[in-house]
């Protein structure tokens, strides 16, 4: 017995081909789409990986840093360091910002943190690690921003010294790594029509601006214009030491929140991106249906083509099931060719997204089950049309 | 099998619909057609021609009567055969009015299909495909496809599939329609070769004035009745 379907696909490929290309990009369109979801996952691992830390000391009540906002002040670390079963302790700060780049800006989020402590970035992948304490910054390459470079954040300019890759915040936006001090500052500074208003302020108030009590009015003014704030102490726990209990100890004991890795890659999965997962999974849906619908269209109307054929194939004692089979094998051809091609175009196109796409192959193949399976039911719409065709039309009237 | 009948068919009625809507296509129709012999079935518009060939052919269940095929009874009173499908494909050739090839299938392919169909292997198949096409002259097209073939052409190569099973029967529908009067009266000559090299009763539905004087019997069918009659049997060289 000869193949039916491939005898069919063989005499008609080029439109079969077509169709499959165009099943294929949506089909592309598709891993894409579930490819932004593993990259939002794999951003925050790495992110979480590179950051070097075990725990994050957060604002007490709070989910922070990253997906809630959290301050605390700037000393508390040299107590948590205190602690038993501390390696490292240190303060950062993140500032989401537009940062100047020449004539345009990028959106960043800029890193606060003390060099040579958790935080600090641990891969580079050009020029060198920041060594002065102000004025220098480690840039991620998706910033744009070359060794040699000046950027400006706030007042002050500073000049890239290194690159890093794959550091990005949950939202996307590239890294730039700067001096603790200098992110403080950037994070909280007045402008000086700000400044110069509150100094007038704090001068016309006789409990502040007392006569006889000199120096008064500066130290009050000094803490007003500087920030003793960070956003959160990242611990590096001792060898020996189990995360969880020096997270027990820091809850207990400082009134504040910490968060072991597990806890923190949780926030940053189920909680961070939730909505930005639900919206991925919507489209997947969809997705799913047009493909779907758009398969069982193409093979109906391509089966209504045939009515004549499949009337004669009838008539001459062909099986139903002989025709099903072959309505169904040219579905699952269609499906085969879109599931290559989109394979292909999702690698060609990923890299070219702004935020990373991480193809799974593990999608890919749960991806290659489901396009078999919306195929199958695709082409019950079609099968079902071709079984009602009644033999005698074939002798007409 | 009993060689002897070809197509036997008594009393045979077949009513469309029912109530005040009600179409008697068929009235008691009278039949009999013998093995390698070519009969005429002709008859004015909407008279029941394809009505009865297509209870022939066991696309559509008649009303009552009885039918033999080939020696055996299919039909009397209700089908005597379970399997249509398989009677069809045994047992019954079909030429249309136009060939109706599978247009994906070569020449060769679109005959072999039926032994195929039938349980046959490839290889026999085709070998069965290509002594017919030799034998009516298109195996010099064996390997082309359907829409490369002229309609002359391509009505032979459908001539080659009804007969592909060696059927006892062949049904043919209006088979020289579209063709001019050389190529029908071509057709009509391979038909009576056909007939007597292969022993199969044929019947031939036709409303073409070229090739009526061919048959050496007609039936004449008007409101569902038959006549029969003698035909001229004009020899074809
Ligand atoms: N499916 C059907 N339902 C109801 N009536 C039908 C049906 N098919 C045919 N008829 C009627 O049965 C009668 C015979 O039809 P049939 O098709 O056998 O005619 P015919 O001799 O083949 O005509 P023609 O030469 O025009 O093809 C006609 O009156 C027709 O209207
Ligand atoms: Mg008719």
């Amino acid at each position: 017995m000869i193949n039916l379907a491939g005898r069919d696909i063989l005499h008609s490929w080029s439109k079969f081909v077509l169709t499959g290309l165009g099943l294929g990009l949506l089909i592309g369109v598709t891993f894409t789409m579930a490819g932004v979801y593993r990259g939002m996952v794999d951003d925050a691992k790495v992110m979480l990986n590179n950051s070097g830390a075990d725990l994050w000391v957060v604002q007490k009540d709070t989910l922070g840093p990253y997906a809630e906002s959290s301050s605390i002040p700037d000393d508390i670390y040299r107590g948590i360091l205190g602690m038993r079963g501390m390696a490292q302790a240190a303060n950062v700060s993140y500032l989401t910002m537009q940062v100047r780049k020449g004539d345009t800006d990028v959106r960043a989020m800029v890193v606060g943190f003390e060099p040579g402590q958790p935080g600090e970035p641990s891969y580079l992948v050009a020029g060198r690690r920041i060594t002065r304490s102000h004025y220098e910054a480690v840039a991620d390459l998706k910033t744009g921003f070359a060794v040699g470079d000046r950027i400006r954040i706030r007042r002050h300019e500073y000049a890239v010294v290194g690159l890093t890759r794959r550091m990005v915040s949950s939202g996307g936006d590239p890294m730039i790594f700067i001096p603790l001090k200098d992110a403080q500052e950037a994070q909280f500074l007045k402008d000086n029509d700000a400044i110069v208003n509150q100094r007038a302020r704090i001068a016309a108030n006789p409990a502040l601006n007392r006569p006889g009590v000199p120096g008064l009015l500066e130290a009050i003014n000094a803490s007003q214009t500087s920030n003793r704030n960070v956003n959160a102490v990242l611990v590096r726990v001792a060898d020996g030491h189990s995360p969880e209990t020096v997270a027990q100890d820091i809850r207990r004991w400082k009134h504040l929140q910490a968060f072991i890795r597990a806890q923190m890659e949780d926030i940053l999965i189920a909680k961070l991106i939730a909505t930005a997962a639900r919206q991925i999974a919507m489209f997947l849906v969809i997705l799913t249906i047009v493909s779907a619908a758009i398969v069982a269209f193409i093979i109906y109307t391509m089966t209504l083509g045939k009515i004549r054929e499949i009337a004669v194939l009838k008539l001459i004692g062909t099986h139903n099931r002989t025709i099903a089979g072959m309505i169904l094998q040219q579905a699952l051809g269609l499906g085969l060719i879109g599931f290559a091609v989109g394979k292909i175009a999702a690698t060609i196109w990923g890299p070219f997204f702004p935020r990373y796409i991480l193809l799974e192959p593990g999608d890919a193949v749960r991806g290659f089950v489901i396009v078999m399976v919306v195929c199958t039911l695709a082409s019950t719409l079609a099968i079902r049309a071709a079984l009602k065709v009644d033999p005698a039309t074939a002798i007409g009237g | 099998m009993n060689k002897e009948i070809g197509i036997h068919i008594e009393g045979l009625s077949k009513r469309y619909g029912e109530g005040a809507t009600a179409v008697d296509a068929l009235k008691e129709v009278n039949m009999s057609v013998a093995p390698g012999e070519v009969v005429g079935l002709i008859g004015p518009s909407g008279s029941g021609k394809t009505t009865l060939l297509k209870c022939l052919g066991a696309v559509i269940e008649p009303t009552q009567g009885r039918m033999t095929l080939g020696g055996d009874v299919i039909y009397d009173n209700g089908w005597r055969i379970s399997d249509l499908r398989v009677l069809r494909r045994d047992s019954i050739g079909f030429i249309f009015q136009a060939p109706y090839l599978i247009p994906f299938l070569d020449v060769t392919d679109n005959v072999a299909l039926l032994p195929m169909l039938a349980g046959r292997p490839n290889g026999e198949a085709r070998a069965r495909s290509l002594e017919l096409l030799q034998a009516l002259d298109v195996a010099h097209r064996a390997s082309a496809q359907p829409s490369e073939l002229s309609g002359g052409e391509q009505q032979r190569v459908s001539i080659a599939r009804a007969l592909a099973n060696k059927p006892p029967v062949i049904l043919a529908d209006e088979p020289t329609a579209p063709l001019d009067s050389e190529r029908a009266l071509a057709v009509m000559r391979i038909l009576n070769q056909m007939a007597t090299q292969y022993h199969t009763a044929i019947i031939v539905v036709t409303h073409d004035e070229k090739i009526i004087p061919t048959f050496k019997r007609i039936y004449h069918i008007r409101d569902g009745r038959t006549f029969e009659e003698a035909g001229e049997g004009r020899a074809l060289q």
